[in-house]
């Protein structure tokens, strides 16, 4: 109950039919900073904030906002959060202005100040030019603006933003963004969800990884990249019949488990960082040398980041071997 | 595709988010008091104009709907029913004035079921309001199309021949038990907005509940004639009493018993279809 928590949840479910679509989710969420929900789609990171923002209830469990209920305390949680879905949640019949003027009567304000304030924003969000023109005539860039503003119009202490850049081209992704950040930066808490690891990886400073509705793992990004491990080095032999070779010598020079693709010339490795102080690259140039050396000839490799993919395979794969140890 | 092509051109010419100007906006964290049910119900009555504004296509079936209505049956059934196309529409067109609009209401359903699928309702209902006012303000939006409606056919009406005798108050009167009617019914609407996943299905159950319920009453001709068992459907069902009680007051009376039974009926669909709109609204 620290009302230092924006979001508290202890085993939250959602049951839709057979689905379990959130499973037990216990989040605690600081207040003032950007928290990632990372996760496939389907994994329940929607559902989840949906629960959260008052728009579901929750099958079991419990989930506070601000300290208060969602389910008995709903309307003092609905003063305090704002939602940025998936699809815009304006109405794309209406003007950006109308649709702000809209909001800002439902809020409460006066004409007057509703007109103000939506004048404000749309020349904020650069979108003042667009001001007359309906939404669904808007680019998904500027769709993704006019909606969080309309989030915004009275700063919320909460901030919910669902997969707010899925669908929008990097330049719009990077307007996003820096608007994510200007409003922490004036003490509104942001749940943010995402597929995309480098975006809670710029925005948020803790993450949750969900997949089919449980927490996985969660900590700080540097925790979280730790054990996923720095990435992958993708490598391609000349001869297939030196596969098990290679997965033999790279196996030792990486201390890790080597996936053999479908391609059977090609392997995949982890590079995991762990007992260490090598970097991946370098890691990775002497599992390198050690194939050369092996007389093994490697025709193409690559140093990938890793992505939400291998973090998922780190993560499940870490699941059983810590569970082992736990038992020895 | 070329209208994408303009439309990510148009979009590089704006300018990028001011973050320093957005900061100086997020400052202000006072909230002004939320507003009363009556402002937050209207406030979305004006969002339903807007949307009339916007795209007035979606008229067409509150004005060339009931004159192609008035003008189908007064000229199909006139001669036969009451031997004059101008006797028949004396007692047609209260009738069919209250058959079309009780139609028309069926509409709101599939606005409410358009919204949902298109996230702007999630909006909505998260915002700190009278909870039933979306509800409300779409009731309120549709009740001005009902007005227009009801002009057209009243005026259609007067000029191939239909004269109430109840004058200007007697119609007056007569459309106004026709919205009461007509807002209270349609939460029978907004429940199955809520409940159906798709716009098709919603319009389908519409069908199914708005035909039988329209055309077995006593729009088109006394029910005398009817068998026994139909008769007893079509003497309690609302839209009878609604219709006999527009007629009548049109035509200068005042149908007491069929006021009440209509309000009753009213009162009926808000407390019941009310309840588990708000029901399915706050669940969904």
């Amino acid at each position: 109950m620290s009302t230092d928590l924006a979001i508290e949840t202890n085993g939250l479910v959602k049951v839709f039919g057979d689905n379990r679509a959130v499973d037990g989710v216990d989040l605690r969420v600081p207040a003032g900073t950007v928290y990632g929900l990372l996760g496939p789609n389907g994994a329940g990171k929607t559902t989840t904030v949906k629960m959260l923002a008052t728009l579901l209830r929750p099958d079991g469990g419990e989930a506070l906002v601000f300290g208060s209920d969602v389910l008995k305390d709903a309307d003092t949680v609905r003063g305090r959060v704002s939602l940025t879905g998936q699809y815009a949640s304006v109405d794309e019949d209406l003007t950006g202005t109308e649709n702000l003027l809209l909001l800002g009567r439902l809020l409460g304000h006066g004409k007057r100040a509703s007109r103000e304030r939506a004048a404000q924003l749309l020349d904020a969000f650069g979108l003042t030019e667009a001001a007359d023109r309906q939404v669904k005539n808007y680019s998904g860039g500027m769709r993704r603006r006019i909606d969080i503003a309309a989030s915004i119009l009275n700063t919320p202490d909460l901030l919910f933003l669902d997969e707010p850049t899925t669908g929008l081209d990097p330049r719009s992704r990077n307007q996003v963004w820096d608007i994510v950040r200007a409003v922490v930066a004036q003490g509104t808490t942001v749940l943010l969800t995402t597929q995309y690891l480098d975006e809670a990886d710029q925005l948020a400073s803790r993450i949750a990884v969900i997949d089919h509705g449980r927490v996985i793992a969660e900590g700080t990004k540097g925790e979280l990249k730790a054990s996923v491990g720095a990435g992958a080095v993708h490598v391609r032999l000349r001869d297939a019949d030196r596969r098990p070779d290679a997965e033999r010598v790279l196996t030792v020079a990486l201390n890790a488990t080597v996936q053999l693709e479908a391609d059977p010339v090609a392997l995949t490795a982890r590079v995991n960082g762990h007992g260490t102080e090598l970097g991946a690259a370098e890691q990775a140039a002497r599992a390198l040398a050690e194939l050369a050396r092996e007389g093994i000839t490697v025709d193409n490799f690559a140093l990938g980041q890793p992505s939400l993919d291998e973090v998922f395979l780190a993560l499940t794969d870490r699941k059983p071997a810590t569970e082992k140890e736990a038992v020895a | 595709m070329s209208t994408a092509a303009t439309r990510e051109a148009e979009d590089l010419t704006f300018t990028a988010p001011k973050t320093e100007s957005l900061a100086a906006l997020l400052v202000a964290r006072e909230r002004p008091p939320r507003p009363s049910a009556l402002a937050a119900s209207v406030t979305f009555g004006w969002r339903a104009m807007l949307k009339i504004k916007h795209v007035p296509e979606q008229l067409f079936d509150v004005t060339a709907f009931p004159i192609m209505m008035v003008l189908m049956y007064t000229y199909l059934f006139g001669g036969a029913l009451a031997g004059s196309v101008d006797a028949y529409i004396q007692f047609l067109l209260p009738g069919i004035l209250v058959m079309s609009v009780v139609m028309i209401t069926m509409y709101t359903g599939v606005a409410i079921n358009t919204d949902i699928d298109k996230g702007v309702f999630d909006r909505f209902r998260t915002l700190p309001i009278w909870r039933p006012a979306p509800m409300v303000g779409y009731l309120l939006g549709d009740a001005v199309r009902y007005v227009m409606a009801s002009v057209v056919m009243l005026t259609v009406g007067m000029i191939i021949g239909y004269r109430p005798e109840g004058g200007p108050m007697g119609v007056l009167l007569g459309v106004v038990l026709l919205l009461v009617f007509s807002f209270a019914f349609s939460w029978i609407w907004t429940m199955f907005g809520l409940m159906l996943r798709t716009e098709k299905s919603v319009m389908g159950v519409s069908m199914m509940v708005i035909f039988p319920l329209t055309f077995l009453s006593n729009v088109f001709v006394e029910p005398k004639t009817m068998p026994g068992w139909l008769q007893a459907f079509v003497n309690n069902s609302p839209v009878t009493h609604l219709a006999t009680a527009v007629r009548e007051l049109m035509a200068g009376n005042w149908p007491t018993a069929d006021i009440a039974w209509t309000l009753g009926w009213a009162a009926l669909f808000v407390v019941g279809f009310g309840a588990i709109t708000m029901r399915l609204y706050n669940r969904r």
